[in-house]
């Protein structure tokens, strides 16, 4: 556990020295301030057509403005997640550095874990960033608070699940650029697997479909927690740093 | 405190390390000599259990590699041939960070921290960012990152590599300080570094140990024959090299002469001299008084370096010595 810690305090402070945190928040404060403000500009104008329509329509601001932004803000995430990840094992790699990590009395596993912590975090620091918008609903409105955490949870799940697969993705390279164009190239197609759904009903357009990590995400985004979506992102979660031990174990029989 | 029995590490298609057999004993430093890509990094990472060897036993301090990893690792401080440094941490952090990773903490470790840092004469610079520091200080910094634990055995591989000689010097001097709390094994490919460090050599080629003795007996061994170098030069003008060359043959105690390079007036010869026989003082009279001036005399690089070509299939190979037999009757 301790060991987890110093990995994981390790990265992060790596993150915050160099220029890497300040520019994904600062990305991503400009973007998703855009969506805001967008999301609570639509909000305004067609709740104002429905007055002057004389027929009010009760608009909810959690079915309107939270919920559409929350998916956003996963759709956004892939974007940022290859550029949080790519470094973790690349660098260690590539520095040579990996070979302190693997000669203290340390476990893999608390390497891998410590690190995958740490891109967790920076992406929850990340999502702060969008709560502060968020905050102005409920200064301004009257939101539900309970979904909007549900939705969260259900981000932080899913960039979890994306977060393992480019761990273990950057443990197979040295190169950053190569581990992060790899793993942007896996989370958008986790994303877009789900199109076909659209026009086929098949078993096989089922099961992509079901790989998507989108469609997982429609019960958080809903305010619903719901199991089969959380084993899901969690399996994935496992799945990723797994494969990263194996990764890692497999560099010393290699190597 | 380090056993090696038959260790080979086989990749792919190379076979890196060849069953090699030796014992190190408690406080010594012991230099691992071979040219590059004989095998002593292999070794190295499996003494450190980077690597898992494919075949044969290695023992740190009672424990084995492959059985008891994590108490190897406890004991071990390691340099790798790059030291293993994150260049956007500076030095203070960075070394209680490798503190942390030891499973030290609190009072001890920063208290370790400074005593290191001085010790390694990385004191200086310790609120410096690593990135911002010069190869000798990083080089130092990866020194200070292998005893912060203070274990019993450190492991360096190629210490001195890539540095200044003022920088060389310096290492040298700190790692023979460091002898006697801690078991040193450090490769390189240098040969006065040994001769400077090191109690006792082990010589590997092409992933086999070719030779395993003291520093003291390689050299004797060497130091049978002398060889000297010389330039002669003809005083007015001309010098015919094949007539000096003559001269210098019937100079007592010679076995070989070679004329290594002639240019107008100039020639330069290596001689050789008979076992045990010391023939500079002889070899500059008879210059001097065949009336040639005398340019330039020395012994040249004779100690280990012949015995190490001799070893490693350099040119000559006279008589290769019993490897197992001089291990073991020199180990202490």
């Amino acid at each position: 556990m301790r060991n987890i810690w110093v990995i994981a305090q390790k990265e992060l402070n790596s993150y915050f020295v160099s220029p890497v945190a300040y520019l994904l928040l600062t990305m991503f404060a400009i973007i998703f301030g855009f969506f805001f403000w967008n999301s609570v500009g639509y909000f305004n104008a067609a709740s104002l057509q429905s007055q002057m329509g004389g027929q009010p329509m009760p608009m909810s601001v959690n079915e309107y403005v939270i919920r559409p932004l929350l998916s956003n803000i996963g759709v956004v995430g892939l974007f940022f997640i290859p550029m949080i990840s790519m470094r973790l094992f690349a660098e260690e790699k590539r520095l040579g550095t990996i070979e302190l990590l693997a000669t203290s009395p340390i476990r893999d596993i608390e390497v891998i874990v410590g690190k995958w912590l740490a891109a967790v975090m920076l992406y929850g620091v990340l999502l702060l960033f969008s709560a502060i918008n968020f905050a102005f609903l409920f200064r301004y409105g009257n939101p539900d608070w309970k979904p909007l955490a549900i939705g969260y949870l259900g981000l932080l799940l899913q960039a979890g699940g994306l977060l393992a697969i480019g761990t273990f993705i950057s443990s197979l390279t040295k190169n950053q650029i190569i581990a992060g164009a790899a793993t942007f190239g896996v989370c958008l197609l986790l994303w877009v697997l789900e199109w076909v759904s659209g026009y086929e009903t098949a078993t096989w357009a089922k099961v992509l479909a079901y790989f998507s990590v989108i469609t997982h995400y429609d019960s958080f985004s809903k305010g619903v927690l719901d199991t089969k979506d959380a084993i899901f992102y969690l399996s994935m979660i496992f799945l990723g740093l797994f494969l990263t031990s194996r990764s890692m174990e497999s560099l010393r029989w290699r190597s | 405190m380090i056993t090696v029995q038959g260790l080979t590490k086989r990749y792919a298609r190379t076979l890196a390390v060849d069953h090699i057999s030796f014992e190190v004993k408690k406080g010594q430093i012991v230099g691992f000599l071979g040219p590059n890509g004989a095998g002593k990094t292999t070794t190295m990472r499996i003494l450190t259990c980077f690597l898992p060897p494919s075949e044969g036993t290695a023992t740190v301090a009672g424990f084995d590699v492959l059985e008891q990893p994590m108490e190897v690792k406890r004991r071990i401080g390691y340099l790798p041939e790059t030291p293993p440094v994150y260049h956007e941490m500076e030095v203070q952090e960075y070394l209680t960070f490798v503190g942390k990773l030891k499973g030290m903490s609190g009072a001890t470790l920063a208290a370790r921290v400074t005593e290191v840092a001085e010790r390694c004469a990385v004191a200086d610079v310790r609120a410096k960012l690593i990135g911002k520091l010069s190869k000798g200080y990083r080089q130092r910094v990866g020194l200070a990152q292998a005893i912060i634990h203070n274990p019993d055995v450190l492991i360096l591989d190629e210490p001195t590599a890539g540095l200044d000689p003022k920088q060389i010097n310096e290492t040298r001097d700190l790692i023979k300080s460091l002898a006697g709390d801690h078991t040193i094994i450090l490769s390189t490919h240098i040969l006065p570094e040994v001769e400077q460090t090191c109690e006792q050599v082990l010589i590997i080629n092409k992933g086999k140990l070719v030779a395993t003795d003291s520093v003291h007996n390689l050299q004797a061994r060497a130091r049978g024959a002398e060889s000297v170098l010389l330039e002669v030069e003809g005083r007015n003008g001309a010098v015919e090299s094949q007539i000096v060359q003559h001269r210098l043959e019937t100079v007592n105690g010679v076995s070989r002469v070679v004329l290594k390079d002639s240019r107008e007036n100039r020639s330069v010869f290596e001689v050789e001299s008979l076992k045990d026989r010391f023939i500079r003082g002889d070899l500059a009279r008879a210059i001097v008084e065949s009336g040639w001036n005398l340019n330039e005399l020395r012994a040249s690089a004779m100690s280990l370096e012949e015995v190490f070509l001799q070893l490693t299939g350099g040119e000559k190979v006279e008589e290769p010595e019993p490897v197992e037999a001089v291990a073991q009757g020199e180990s202490q």
